[in-house]
């Protein structure tokens, strides 16, 4: 076994050594702390559970991995050649600092505006109080400038003003976005959705459920739910029309709640119980602590006397304090690196849903808010573990470590992943050598309806969306027959397979390059030798060969799947 | 749409597969490729047993349908109509099923817990309240998955959803995911725009990345994607995939079934169940009427489904299959039976109605009773997994099958639901 492991390594990235010493230093841990805890939990747990962990993953596998969850596309030719190249037994640290450094900054910016608008708004386009762009704009924002995660939610939570950058408009804040369409359903303005929404992505807790009911097997009651969403009863989003019939903008403020009642000293709110009786609720949060029932907005009287609340200010405060806040961000990182969170769903973190590494878990959310919750230490230490860097051949001993069947995962292998719609997207972009300049609003646009082909909604008054990019039929024959697959195959003049093509290269070593370029490795004996039958019977048309394999590299699973 | 298609029948079909003959069957087994191919068109033609869902998306108020309250406090304003079965009355707004109910059975003692969409959508998709640890399979899998087989030649999915896409295959596996198009029939990116001989070579370069990676042992879903481009290639090829062609029915067929995208959805369902595919989901949103239900559903809602219902189950009687072929209408639940302030009504599982027929269902019959303000089942109360059951039972799919999960444990179908026994004779 081993030998043969070292033999695919040797083929795959034609330089095993490097190999070991990288995964010696993996060991190691890069001398980070945090990186040493992870290994030693993730180990415990693979101990108790007697599954030993797999082989490291190739040097190629590595660097197409943490180039995919980093900055959201495979490597080029280019930089893959680099790290396979380096000798440096720390070159995994150092290709990762490079990745969150400036050089990438903008990528990783855009590859993390991709993930949290997804998270965030969906990724249904309908939504007319809701503009995309200027979401992206502040998230490009908050992720190029690395701003703390905590000062991250309280800017979402607590944000004011237009959601569009527009001439005509002043007071811009796209973070208005996060809230701006989840204030109103149905003409009801009751900020339900903002209230399930940021108990969801901020704390973990699904209280969706609790708004008509008390839960039937979590603790979740009704009261809280509304007690939550009374937190949310002085924002407003205001719909804009600017002189026209549809809605061009919203603007998201906060003004004195008067209360259901008509009394802003004491500002109730009222819901309606199973049985139809009403009962009342004022702010409190989830741990039972309670703020000001004012329903005014904070002031000051001429005598200096202060009354008055910003809700919604005193919600990110009491968030951001909660165990709960650094437990889920730790959780959805965590899932967005090893395709599994500790607990599924991965904001689901309620008594009844137990994780499957509690310490682990735990003791990451402690670290990352000692570190100031800053994204990008967090990011470091899940890649430069020995979990991430883990083949994803699993082994006999350790096959039956399979979250995709339900088990609680273990992380003994890396396990596959479907690459997200957004990622194929860019990857292809990177192994065409697609022009990276031409990055306006235009190509946004462009990938925005590409990406749309794989939202379902479901007719429902509250805009529930799910993305199915997964492998089925008429994605495949997107991949197939698609344009962006004709495009990216495109024997045209200046064209990535033109520029092989017409390189001075010898046929293999074009070959070679086709899958450098999609999968990281090179050929095997086997497919070279079906690449040059194509090669021979296109007798000369050494472009149209290459376009055959290349249309074939880039419809496999290995292309495709994250591995 | 596909060049193959449209080649002169017969000859280019097997040019074709002399070309494919080395390059098909990525994944096991190797033979179904070309099997399929041999079949005989008109074995196809037998009568084989299949289902249409009609998925109500939001929730419909089934007491402004099929349970009327005329006259209580949460009646609403709708009179009920006597319909062409003995004693069963529906909304004055559903004029056309109404000489179609003598096909058909109301079952108006729902009763469930699920009042969020996407745990309703789930639970009355699966008969299981959604679970981290477990994605079960929907109607669409577990009788594609129990029928396929009775069309051996079926070269289209035998699982089509019209529409939003219905609820996934689960631990049943991505060969028995929902097929989605949309109402029009187009398949998008059905032609790739090479020569036969060319697409071959390209599918055995593929065949043999895919092979290698599968090999390596990194799990499921590498062999699943094989799986898949199988059966791509398939239909990319298939001349079954006339079937889609709705606007190929005769105007006045057309017609029957609506100008509506829902008509044009049951429509197709029907000529895709005469092709062999064993089931059909045909989905109808806009139902999550918190305001102003009472236009909406008189506008709009009910006349759409009306029509395109009563068409659909007319045309399968005229032709015979409704003996075969089960229709289920349902949505995730229903509403409360109290209108609120803004003119509408709110999301309510306890008391609500289903409607099925065709198949071993018994006709024109009704199931159960609510209370006189539609807020209880006064009588014995059905889940979303005893309907399952039944419609199970309706087709032919026996009871005692049971699956296993991936992770090793036995499942038995329907959430070992029990069939209601006032649908059989």
């Amino acid at each position: 076994m081993r030998g043969l492991l070292a033999m695919l390594v040797g083929i795959a990235v034609g330089c095993g050594a490097s190999v070991v010493k990288a995964a010696d230093a993996a060991a190691e841990h890069f001398g980070i702390p945090q990186v040493k805890y992870i290994n030693e939990q993730v180990a415990a747990g693979w101990a108790d559970a007697a599954l030993p962990p797999s082989p490291a993953a190739t040097d190629g596998e590595w660097c197409r991995r943490v180039h995919l969850d980093l900055i959201g596309r495979i490597p080029s030719v280019d930089e893959l050649r680099g790290f396979l190249a380096d000798k440096s037994p720390t070159k995994r640290a150092e290709l990762v600092a490079r990745l969150l450094g400036d050089d990438y900054v903008d990528e990783y910016a855009r590859h993390w505006t991709d993930v949290w608008t997804t998270v965030l708004i969906g990724r249904d386009v309908a939504n007319e109080r809701v503009n995309r762009p200027g979401m992206r704009q502040y998230l490009r924002r908050a992720f190029s400038k690395n701003i703390p995660y905590d000062q991250f939610m309280e800017q979402l939570v607590t944000a004011t003003g237009a959601n569009a950058n527009r001439k005509d408009v002043d007071g811009f804040n796209g973070a208005t976005n996060f809230l701006s369409g989840k204030m109103e359903e149905m003409g009801v303005e009751n900020g339900v959705q903002a209230t399930a929404k940021t108990a969801q992505i901020f704390l973990g807790l699904q209280v969706q459920c609790t708004q008509c009911h008390n839960h039937p097997f979590n603790k979740g009651k009704q009261n809280q739910f509304w007690e939550l969403n009374a937190f949310f009863r002085q924002a407003r989003a205001l719909r804009k029309r600017g002189g026209t019939d549809d809605v061009q903008w919203v603007e998201l403020i906060d003004e004195d709640f008067a209360g259901e009642g008509g009394n802003p000293e004491e500002a109730e709110l009222y819901y309606e119980l199973r049985n139809g009786l009403m009962k009342v609720a004022y702010p409190v949060f989830v741990d039972g602590t309670e703020i000001s029932k004012s329903g005014y907005l904070p002031a000051t009287l001429e005598d200096g006397t202060r009354y008055g609340a910003n809700r919604r200010r005193e919600l990110a405060q009491l968030i951001k304090a909660s165990p709960f806040f650094a437990k889920a961000a730790v959780n959805r990182i965590w899932a967005h690196f090893f395709g599994y969170g500790f607990t599924k769903p991965i904001d689901d973190l309620g008594e009844h849903n137990p994780p499957s590494h509690p310490e682990l878990l735990d003791g990451l959310a402690e670290r990352f808010r000692e570190q100031s919750f800053d994204l990008k230490e967090l990011a470091r230490w899940l890649v430069l573990s020995r979990p991430y860097a883990l083949s994803s051949r699993s082994t006999a001993a350790n096959d039956g470590d399979e979250p995709s069947l339900g088990e609680k995962p273990k992380f003994t292998h890396a396990y596959l992943r479907q690459m997200q719609a957004e990622e194929l997207y860019e990857s292809l972009m990177t192994a065409t050598q697609a022009d990276r300049t031409a990055r306006s609003e235009d190509a946004a646009k462009k990938k925005d309806a590409w990406l749309s082909q794989f939202v379902i909604a479901f007719g429902t008054d509250e805009g529930d969306d799910a993305t199915t990019f997964n492998g089925s039929i008429p994605q495949v024959l997107m991949m197939f027959n698609g344009e962006m697959i004709q495009n990216a195959t495109s024997t045209g003049k200046g064209g990535f397979l033109d520029t092989v093509a017409s390189s001075p290269m010898s046929n293999a070593a074009k070959i070679e390059t086709l899958y450098m370029a999609a999968l990281a490795r090179k050929p095997v004996s086997s497919e070279l030798s079906i690449a040059n039958r194509i090669v021979a019977a296109k007798k000369g048309d050494v472009i149209g060969a290459l376009q055959d394999v290349w249309w074939a590299v880039l419809n496999s699973n290995e292309f495709i799947i994250k591995h | 749409m596909s060049r193959f298609i449209d080649l002169p029948a017969g000859m280019s079909r097997r040019h074709f597969m002399n070309h494919m003959a080395g390059a098909a069957a990525l994944a096991a087994p190797a033979t179904a490729f070309t099997n399929s191919i041999l079949a005989n068109a008109t074995d196809m033609r037998k009568r084989h047993k299949a289902a249409i869902l009609l998925w109500m998306g939001g929730g419909p108020s089934t007491m402004d349908i099929w349970d009327l309250k005329p006259g209580a406090a949460t009646g609403g304003p709708f009179k009920q109509i006597a319909t062409t079965a003995d004693g069963v009355a529906i909304s004055e707004h559903m004029p056309l099923m109404a000489k179609q109910m003598h096909h058909m059975a109301i079952v108006r003692s729902m009763s469930t817990r699920e009042a969020d969409h996407m745990r309703g959508r789930y639970y009355m998709h699966t008969g299981y309240v959604p679970s981290p640890n477990v994605e079960h399979p929907s109607y669409g899998a577990v009788i594609a998955h129990e029928l396929a087989d009775q069309v051996p030649g079926l070269e289209i999915p035998p699982f089509v959803s019209v529409g939003s896409g219905s609820v996934g295959p689960g631990f049943l596996g991505m060969t028995w995911a929902p097929f989605v198009v949309d109402s029009n029939g187009n398949v998008r990116n059905l032609d790739m725009g090479v020569e036969p001989a060319r697409l071959a070579q390209r599918m055995e370069m593929l065949a043999t990345i895919e092979k290698r990676f599968i090999g390596e042992r990194r799990g499921g879903s590498a062999d699943d994607h094989a799986k898949v481009l199988d059966k791509t290639v398939k239909l990319m090829t298939s001349p079954q995939m006339e079937a889609f062609k709705v606007m190929k029915e005769p105007k006045d067929m057309q017609e029957r079934y609506g100008a509506t995208g829902f008509g044009r959805g049951c429509l197709m369902a029907r000529r895709l169940v005469e092709m062999g595919v064993p089931f059909v989901e045909v989905d109808l949103g806009g139902w999550d009427n918190h305001a102003n239900i009472f236009p909406t559903l008189q506008n709009q809602k009910l006349p759409e489904l009306d029509k395109a219902m009563s068409g659909l189950v007319a045309d399968l009687a005229d032709r015979g299959m409704l003996d075969d072929t089960v229709v289920i209408w349902m949505g995730e639940f229903s509403r409360t039976p109290n209108i609120n302030g803004g003119g509408g009504r709110d999301h309510w599982a306890r008391s609500w109605s289903c409607v099925v027929g065709g198949g071993g269902f018994k006709r024109g019959v009704v199931v159960g009773e609510t209370s006189s303000d539609g807020k209880e089942v006064v009588s014995e109360a059905y889940s979303s997994q005893d309907l399952m059951a039944s419609v199970l039972k309706a087709v032919g799919v026996s009871l005692e099958t049971t699956f296993t999960a991936k992770n090793g444990r036995p499942m038995k179908i329907a959430n070992s639901g029990k069939v209601i026994k006032e649908l059989f004779a």
